[in-house]
């Protein structure tokens, strides 16, 4: 195969090898079921190895393991956090739900089949740079509020909410507090002790490590109702069968990330950043200056558009995505870039660039150069920007 | 590599032929508009005696396809006379290019528009075009059979989805037979408006949905 510079590491990630090697026993030889404590051995060391990982995960948020459930990824954790919620406490406490504009899609449509339900939910606007308006949250929240939902760190421009404030305006009102941290799992610091937070969204596929396997963070006493029926799993939270050999390669999958390599990722961001903004004419970076997860870099390239840039650049073996309505499914423009007050061409030319592990400073600033040159020869036959 | 675009669209997407501008041209024209984010300008140059298209350069602001539409609709208006490029439909331009994937036959409209309207300006110029027109349904109808409906790959009247259509006073009335939820809905809408508000006696376009 050819050389491929990967930069779409917020979408999925390459899995580390280590992960893999923790993985493969349990697919050959412990591949039982987890059973009960009087089951048989094999079954019991199943049940050993899942709840170690899930208290080597639990751990890494700062929980307890009977805090931490197993879910196929994160969009399966959110629709349990938001729609088991809506379920536990819609008819005891109120119908109003409150998410940001900028959530991911697995949120925001969970938000939206709850409004067909009878549920009613604000959207809360986001300021240029991505943040949420605080001083609005407080006035949306009323006795009849049961969630707010509100990211970690954003899937396409990286901002970081102070999710630390937003938790102590919901818990002072009484009200629960979800967050998706899907982008900033053990990248940002995030720790259950310090921050008021109810119900935590994570996954494994942006940290190198499998696919499929996701977790909700429940803190103890959280009203929930299960939305998944199936056996007594996950502390009968979720039905379905364990994913042993996933829940084992998450836990290691989070364990291999350092400190240092999420220094290493902010300097590969950094580079991007600094250089497009050096060499490139009109260009916008999309998401706040600083406070953004280590590996989004996102960028509006003037007068061009996305796709256009991804499928020239997709020739170099270079990946990135852009927010381009021409690139997506619905032929929609990116839902946050409008919501940080950008016209449609802002998201027409823009390009998420997300570095990993598997990154070097090399490849990224192989991107930038062939970007340069991209950018430069679609403005050539562009009809914008010339007078 | 499995790509959504066939060898012949990628080749034009990534040596795009007569691109750049005509200074001094006998007919331009601009379709689209960066907040569809598709837009292309197309420049003229032709022969006052045979009415031949001497030299034709075209702009993209768009994806790959609306590039390679770009490209090989000046390959075939290139010789013709300005009636016979009149007449190159987007099917032609789309078969001329060996098909384009469904949702992205709307920038072989795109492309045919552009040039019919800059051999328009080019008669509008030469005295060669008839006074203005007021319009009617039948007009709006005409002009919504350029927009495209992504679910089906055809235009939105030919799928059926224009349910009414009420012009009063300068403003037009268009009710879509689609729910306002729909994944599509609002990208119809905006390329629905785009059309027709550009007529020279409507202030304003109103687009429903059914629910």
């Amino acid at each position: 195969m050819e050389k491929v510079y990967y930069l779409d590491n917020a979408a999925a990630t390459r899995l580390d090898e280590q992960v893999l090697e923790v993985m493969t026993p349990l697919y050959f030889d412990r591949y039982s079921v987890a059973t009960s404590e009087f089951g048989y051995s094999l079954g019991v060391e199943a049940k050993e190895a899942l709840d170690d990982a899930r208290t080597r995960l639990a751990r890494a948020l700062g929980a307890n393991s009977q805090e931490f459930i197993f879910t196929s990824g994160s969009a399966e954790s959110s629709n349990l956090a938001l729609k088991g919620v809506a379920k536990a406490l819609g008819a005891k406490k109120g119908k109003h739900l409150i998410v940001s504009k900028i959530e991911d899609f697995p949120v925001l449509y969970s938000a939206r089949t709850l409004e067909k339900e009878g549920f009613t939910v604000d959207y809360l606007d986001v300021d240029g740079d991505g943040l949420v308006d605080l001083e609005k949250l407080q006035t949306l929240i009323s006795p009849e509020t049961i969630l707010v939902s509100i990211q970690h760190g954003n899937q396409e421009i990286g901002t970081l909410q102070d999710i630390a404030a937003i938790g102590k305006i919901c818990h002072d009102q009484g009200v629960l507090f979800h967050t998706d941290a899907t982008h900033t799992f053990m990248r940002v610091p995030l720790d259950v002790t310090a921050v008021a937070v109810d119900l935590i969204t994570v996954s494994a596929h942006t940290l190198h490590g499998p696919k499929g396997i996701g977790g909700l963070y429940v803190k103890k006493g959280t009203a929930l109702a299960k939305i998944m029926d199936g056996g007594f799993q996950e502390f009968d939270l979720r039905g379905g069968m364990d994913n042993i050999p996933g829940a084992v390669g998450f836990a290691k999958a989070a364990e291999l990330v350092t400190a240092d390599e999420n220094i290493r990722l902010a300097a590969m961001r950094d580079k991007i950043i600094t250089m497009v903004s050096d060499q490139i004419p009109d260009v916008i970076l999309n998401g706040h200056p600083r406070q953004r997860t280590p590996q989004n870099a996102n960028i509006t390239f003037h007068y061009v558009e996305g796709e256009s840039i991804t499928l020239h650049l997709d020739m170099y073996g270079i990946a990135v995505s852009t927010g381009s309505a021409c690139f997506s499914r619905s032929l929609e423009a990116s839902h946050v870039i409008a919501a940080i007050g950008g016209d449609h061409e802002r998201a027409h030319g823009s390009i998420r660039m997300t570095v990993g592990r598997f990154n070097t400073m090399e490849e990224v600033i192989f991107v930038v150069e062939t970007l340069k040159k991209v950018v430069e020869n679609l403005r050539k036959i562009s009809p914008l920007g010339k007078e | 590599m499995a790509s959504p675009y066939n060898d012949l669209v990628l080749e034009h997407f990534k040596n795009p032929r007569n691109t750049g501008r005509i200074e001094d041209p006998d007919g331009k024209a601009t379709e689209g508009s960066p907040a569809c984010g598709d837009m292309v300008s197309l420049y003229l140059k032709v022969d006052p005696e045979t009415k031949v298209i001497d030299d034709i350069k075209f702009e993209s602001y768009g994806c790959a396809s609306n590039i390679a539409t770009g490209s090989i609709i000046t390959e075939l208006a290139k010789g013709k006379t300005i009636d016979e490029a009149k007449n190159i439909t987007w099917q032609e331009a789309s078969e001329a290019l060996g098909g384009l994937p469904k949702i992205k036959a709307h920038c072989s409209v795109l492309a045919v528009e552009v040039l019919r309207s800059a051999i328009q300006n080019y008669e509008e110029k030469h005295g060669l075009v008839t006074e203005k027109v007021v319009t009617t349904e039948e007009i709006v109808r005409k002009r919504l059979k350029k927009v495209m409906n992504p679910i089906k790959g055809l235009d939105m009247v030919a799928t059926h989805l224009v349910k009414e259509i009420d012009i009063t006073g300068g403003v037009v009335r268009i009710i879509i037979d689609l729910p306002a939820t729909h994944q599509f809905a609002n990208a119809i809408k905006e390329d629905a408006v785009e059309k027709i508000e550009s007529l020279w006696d409507i202030d304003r376009v109103i687009v429903e949905f059914t629910d």
